[in-house]
């Protein structure tokens, strides 16, 4: 049998040197005349062991990382081939820690199959969820979203059936689904890593949404910093059409529904919904008003479904599995598992996919092990540029909507980045205003001129002048900024800014005057 | 400095890109990408061609371009380096990488070096958020970044 060498081209694997770990690899297989078959898959996301390359032994698949170029022969030597010993030598996938804990349900595939292989994706329990679904009546579609209780993994946790039964319920001559792929967050990579790892499934979910609410045409819209993305994407679609997933008979049924990727432009604020629509349209990527909703007026005017990556790349499982399976995963109100995505100042980075309801605790100190720097964890973001920055005090929070909402925070996207205690929390805080005054995109005052202020102003306490009544003043713009501003770019700018004074006071102390040494 | 297609050239590869596109529906940004993908940049000579072709104006046409970080209004460097410079990458001492880059080049962020090799710029998030700092050359993304690899940009850039 030909041997078969997994190696990821996933974005994180090839910023790790997974590109040369492949070429090293084929100039070794061609020296010794070995005849092996390469398999560029995704990542599984365990990023502190990429490049990670895998073999496929008669007793399954060997995985070895991180592999460096210089290690390629001495693998060889090794006999990695038959996943024999060797410094970088893993064992089983399944059995390293950071990936045996995981209960991949999204994430299934991603980092085990070809990711352009229909063949491969059907092997691995593909298109199971379509094929309910082109069999059942569209109400009944959405009644088991609704019932799976899938919320929005974009960060808004809006019910996902809720939305499409809206879409479904308004008469259109033409209706959409809008796959919004604008993952501007930063410490959020996960839908990046899905549309590389595994895109088919993110069709399949859209496909699903187009025959349960009546839409016939879907859009990905993917920020134009993810150019591999895009190309894995442009492929699958053309694969998928080839094969009569997409087109007018779906599966050979009597749906129709096909898609175009197109690519965003560096705006950050067109990962809001409305903002999105405006620039798929060909206009500035402006907030609009809500009412109308996207799903009564969205797209041309149109109804359109608009969902985030992950959202719509867990409706085939739940398709498959059905609601009650899906359901069974979570706590409270946050049903199911949600991937998240442990990055910054952290020893074992990576995403990890688990049912809702794990501390902050122990996802950072558990799974994470810490700082990459090895020093003491100050400060953890969660949910992006928007979300909170936590203390140790509130590790105990659980990974659920309500209890970091309670704890003044969100889970947003399901990034979390990690300091360590070198962290200044003032120039974090003024950070975050400086992000929405770049990033704002004008529509609104308190957004606009509120983030320019909100710059100044930390810049003052940051100088020591009148840093009490100029924290007072930051507070105040806060609460306007929360409750004036149109989306939630200057809506929750202040969650970063105000928990950095609440939790961190001392960082927006005046500095102690320099005594001279006399 | 790069050379500048003449307008009439300019003009006619814009005609042609616009109407390749001009049925999408909302074809304003794959048309200004198709445009910044055959020039480098988008020429101001291309939006009175657009504008009319989609019927809008061109100021409508000036708003969307001017909107958007990624469309330039001017060529760019041979060489184009973005720098990563969100809260993940911060928390993994991006700026001293950013300071590094810039004293290394002589160029600050939305600067292009004299000898026209690299324009360097910052980027909010590359999605490699577990590899930290990052940043881009030439789309093809460089994780973990530290002084060597910095180094190794910096020799490749002016090659």
């Amino acid at each position: 049998m030909t041997p078969r060498i997994f190696i990821p081209d996933d974005s994180g694997a090839l910023a790790l040197g997974a590109e040369k770990v492949a070429t090293a690899i084929r100039q070794e297989l061609a020296r010794r005349g070995i005849d092996a078959r390469i398999v560029r898959n995704g990542s599984r996301g365990a990023y502190s062991l990429e490049p990670m390359v895998e073999v496929a032994t008669a007793n399954g698949r060997v995985a070895y990382g991180p592999v460096k170029p210089s290690d390629v022969k001495g693998l060889f030597d090794a006999g990695f081939l038959t996943g024999a010993h060797h410094k970088r030598w893993l064992g089983s996938p399944d059995k390293i820690p950071f990936l045996a804990g995981q209960t991949r349900l999204t994430f299934a595939r991603c980092g085990v199959i070809d990711p352009l292989s229909l063949d491969s994706y059907e092997r691995h329990g593909g298109l199971k969820g379509l094929r309910k679904a082109v069999a059942m009546p569209p109400a009944d579609i959405v009644a088991q979203v609704t019932e799976s209780g899938l919320r929005g993994r974009g960060g808004a946790g809006f019910p996902t059936g809720v939305k499409w039964k809206t879409v479904l319920d308004t008469a259109a001559a033409q209706k959409y689904i809008v796959c919004n792929a604008d993952e501007g967050d930063s410490a959020t990579f996960a839908d990046r890593m899905i549309m590389e790892g595994d895109p088919f499934v993110l069709l399949e979910g859209m496909a699903i949404a187009g025959i349960a609410t009546g839409a016939t045409k879907g859009y990905v819209y993917i920020r134009s910093e993810y150019p591999h993305a895009v190309d894995k994407m442009r492929r699958a679609v053309d694969v998928a059409r080839k094969a009569g997933i997409l087109g007018p008979a779906v599966l050979g049924s009597s749906h129709a529904f096909d898609m175009e990727i197109r690519v965003g432009a560096g705006a950050y604020v067109c990962g809001e919904e409305t903002s999105l629509l405006n620039s798929l349209e060909g206009k500035r990527g402006v907030v609009r008003a809500k009412p109308p909703l996207p799903a009564i007026q969205g797209f041309l005017g149109k109804p359109t479904v608009i969902n985030n990556v992950i959202s719509l790349a867990s409706v085939p499982i739940i398709m498959d599995r059905g609601a009650e399976y899906y359901k069974d995963f979570g706590m409270g109100r946050s049903r199911g598992t949600i991937p998240i995505q442990i990055a910054g100042n952290v020893k074992n980075s990576g995403l990890y996919e688990v049912a809702f309801g794990l501390t902050l605790g122990e996802i950072v100190d558990g799974i994470g092990g810490g700082t990459a720097s090895g020093r003491p964890v100050k400060a953890v973001q969660v949910g992006g540029p928007l979300g909170a920055y936590f203390p140790r005090e509130l590790f105990d929070t659980p990974f659920d909507y309500e209890e970091f909402a309670k704890r003044d925070g969100l889970i947003g996207h399901a990034g979390i980045t990690v300091f360590d205690d070198t962290a200044d929390m003032l120039k974090m805080a003024r950070f975050a205003m400086e992000f929405c005054a770049v990033e704002s995109c004008g529509k609104c005052t308190p957004c606009r001129i509120g983030s320019q202020r909100g710059v100044e102003v930390l810049d003052k306490v940051a100088s020591g002048i009148e840093p009490e009544k100029n924290l007072a003043l930051v507070t105040d713009l806060c609460n306007t900024m929360k409750f004036g501003s149109l989306c939630a770019l200057g809506g929750f700018t202040p969650y970063p800014v105000m928990s950095a004074i609440n939790h961190f006071g001392d960082d927006f102390k005046p500095a102690p005057v320099q005594q001279a040494a006399e | 400095m790069s050379m500048q297609p003449a307008s009439t050239e300019i003009e006619a590869r814009t005609a042609s890109i616009v109407q390749n596109l001009k049925d999408l529906e909302g074809p304003l940004l794959p048309i200004l990408h198709g445009i910044q993908a055959e020039f480098g940049y988008v020429p101001q000579g291309s939006l009175p061609v657009i504008a009319h072709a989609l019927n809008l104006s061109r100021a409508e046409v000036h708003g969307v371009v001017t909107f958007y970080h990624d469309f330039r209004r001017e060529p760019a460097g041979r060489h184009i380096l973005k720098l990563c410079q969100a809260e993940a990458c911060q928390s993994m001492g991006s700026d001293a990488v950013a300071a590094r880059l810039k004293q290394l080049l002589g160029i600050g962020f939305h600067e292009t070096t004299k000898d026209g090799s690299v324009t360097l710029e910052p980027v909010y998030c590359l999605g490699l958020c577990a590899c930290s700092p990052s940043a881009m050359l030439d789309g093809e993304v460089i994780g973990r970044l530290d002084n060597e690899k910095i180094d190794a940009i910096v020799a490749e850039v002016r090659a």
